[in-house]
C-alpha cells in the first residue's frame, strides 16, 4: 500500500463528521478489527478494510478517503455496524463519505450513471409498452413509463 | 387486511416471478394489495451519491401511502430499508423533516409521519402468523431442502426495525419454510451479503462474494435457495451461470423467492408462481414435486 503523509490531516473534516447528530460519533473506535473480520467484501478483496476507513477518518485523512476507491467497495451490508462493540455506525459513516466524495466528483461511473437515470426517469427501469403487454398477459396491472412527479422533485432539489 | 404494495423499480421490470407469486400467495391469505401507480423508485439507489435526493423520493412514496391511510408492504429488502430508514429519521430529526416537506410541498405532497412500512415476509409472520401458514399447506414438498439467504436490508440496520427478528441469528424466513414442510439446511456464511451493491463499482468483487455463498449452499446439499430480495436474486439466480463459468464449478441450484416456495406448498401451479421465469431451470424441481 502506498505511504500516506500524516501532514494531510484535516481537522475540520473530523469535526464536521463527529458532530453529526445522525452519525453520533466514531472516536470511541477500539481498533479491535471486529468490523473487518466480519466483512464479506474484505474476504473477497483484502484491500478493502472498514477499520482502515474508520482509522483514516479519526486521523482526518480526508483526501485519501474521498479521493480513493476504497469507500466505494462497501456493499452496504451493515455487518460491521451491527457487530461494532462500541456502537459506531460504520456503514452509515461510509455512506456519508460516499456522498462527500460525490460532491468532489469522485464517483464510480456505474453509480453516477444510475443517478442520472433516476433523475431523468424517477425510476431505474422504464416500463414500456412491451413490458406492459407482458404484465397484462400475466394479469398484472400496467405501470407508467416514467415517473414525472418524482423527476420534478429531484430537479427542484 | 389492506396494504399498499410497493414494487420499486426492479421487480416490475425484471422479477415478475416475485410479483406474481407474492400476489398469488397474499390473495390466498385474504390480503388485499392496493396498487399506487404514482410510486417511484424508493430512493435507495441515490443513498450513496445524493442522500438528500434519496430521502426526498422515499418521503414522497411514504406520503402517497399516508394520503390513502394505508401501510406499505414492500417486496424488495432495499426498498423496505430505504423507506423504513427515511420514516425513522424524519420522525426523529425535525429539521430534516421540515426541509423535506418544503420540497414535497412543491409537488403538492406532505409527509406527516403516520405511515408504517414492513417487508412482505414480516407481514406474513406478524399479520398472518405461522399457524395459518401451516394450515394453508395443500401439497407435500417431499423433504425439499432449502438454504435461506436473509440478505442484508431485510433486517439491517437493526436500529430501524423495532427489534423484529435478530440479524445476528435470524430465524423468521426459516420459520415460514418449516411451517410448510421444508427442511432448512444450514450453510457456512449464511448471514453474508449477496455482493449486489458492489456490482456498480467492482463486478469481480461482487461476483466473488456471491460465488462463495453459492459454493457453500451447494456443499450443504440444498435442493434450492430461498430469498426475499430482487438484488440478491440477480446475484444468485441471474448471475449463477456466469459464476459457474468464472470459477469452473457446477452449481445448478434453483433460486426461489419465498412466496414461490410457499405457493408450491399451497398447491399453486408453475405459471401462477412465475416459476417459468426463473433463470436457473426449475422444471426438475417441479417434476419431482409433481406440480
Amino acid at each position: 500500500m502506498k505511504k500516506i503523509s500524516s501532514q494531510s490531516s484535516d481537522l475540520d473534516f473530523i469535526k464536521e463528521l463527529d458532530s453529526s447528530e445522525f452519525i453520533g460519533g466514531f472516536k470511541g473506535c477500539l481498533a479491535c478489527r471486529t468490523c473487518t473480520s466480519g466483512c464479506p467484501v474484505h474476504r473477497a478483496d483484502n484491500e478493502y478494510d472498514p477499520l482502515r476507513i474508520i482509522r483514516m477518518l479519526t486521523l482526518g485523512l480526508k483526501n485519501e478517503l474521498l479521493g480513493g476507491n476504497m469507500i466505494w467497495l462497501c456493499s452496504d451490508c451493515y455487518t460491521c455496524q451491527e457487530n461494532c462493540p462500541m456502537g459506531i455506525k460504520v456503514t452509515d459513516i461510509i455512506n456519508h463519505l460516499k456522498n462527500m466524495a460525490t460532491s468532489e466528483k469522485n464517483t464510480p461511473i456505474g453509480v453516477s450513471t444510475q443517478e442520472k437515470l433516476l433523475k431523468d426517469q424517477g425510476k431505474i427501469y422504464i416500463i414500456d409498452n412491451f413490458d406492459n403487454k407482458k404484465r397484462a398477459k400475466a394479469g398484472l396491472p400496467s405501470l407508467p413509463e416514467i415517473n414525472e412527479e418524482a423527476k420534478k422533485l429531484l430537479e427542484k432539489e | 387486511m389492506k396494504y399498499s404494495l410497493f414494487l420499486g423499480c426492479t421487480i416490475p421490470a425484471r422479477s415478475r416471478n416475485y410479483e406474481l407469486s407474492a400476489r398469488a400467495v397474499a390473495s390466498q391469505f385474504g390480503m388485499e394489495f392496493i396498487d399506487i401507480e404514482e410510486f417511484s423508485c424508493c430512493g435507495f439507489p441515490l443513498e450513496a451519491s445524493d442522500e438528500m435526493g434519496g430521502i426526498l423520493l422515499a418521503a414522497r412514496n411514504l406520503a402517497l401511502a399516508e394520503e390513502r391511510g394505508l401501510e406499505i408492504c414492500s417486496l424488495c429488502s432495499a426498498c423496505t430499508s430505504m423507506l423504513t430508514k427515511t420514516a425513522y429519521r424524519l420522525n426523529r430529526e425535525k429539521e430534516l423533516k421540515d426541509k423535506v416537506n418544503v420540497e414535497l410541498a412543491k409537488v403538492g405532497r406532505e409527509y406527516k409521519g403516520t405511515v408504517r412500512v414492513r417487508h412482505f415476509a414480516r407481514i406474513l409472520i406478524e399479520d398472518i402468523g405461522l399457524e395459518r401458514i401451516r394450515k394453508s399447506v395443500k401439497r407435500d414438498l417431499k423433504g425439499l431442502k432449502a438454504a435461506t439467504h436473509y440478505g442484508c436490508h431485510y433486517l439491517k440496520p437493526s436500529y430501524i426495525y423495532e427489534g423484529f427478528d435478530d440479524p445476528q441469528d435470524p430465524k423468521t424466513l426459516e420459520q415460514i419454510l418449516e411451517a410448510v414442510g421444508v427442511i432448512n439446511v444450514q450453510y457456512k456464511r449464511k448471514k453474508d451479503c449477496c455482493g449486489g451493491p458492489v456490482l456498480l463499482s467492482d463486478e469481480a468483487v461482487a461476483l466473488n462474494v456471491a460465488g462463495e455463498k453459492l459454493k457453500y449452499v451447494k456443499e450443504a446439499g440444498a435442493d434450492i435457495m430461498n430469498l426475499v430480495c430482487p438484488f440478491c436474486d440477480l446475484m444468485f439466480d441471474s448471475n449463477q451461470k456466469g459464476i459457474e463459468a468464472e470459477y469452473g464449478i457446477e452449481l445448478n441450484i434453483p433460486v426461489l423467492y419465498l412466496p414461490q416456495i410457499l405457493g408450491l406448498a399451497m398447491g399453486l401451479g408453475r405459471k401462477e408462481l412465475g416459476l417459468n421465469l426463473n433463470s436457473v431451470n426449475t422444471k426438475d424441481l417441479t417434476a419431482r414435486l409433481e406440480v
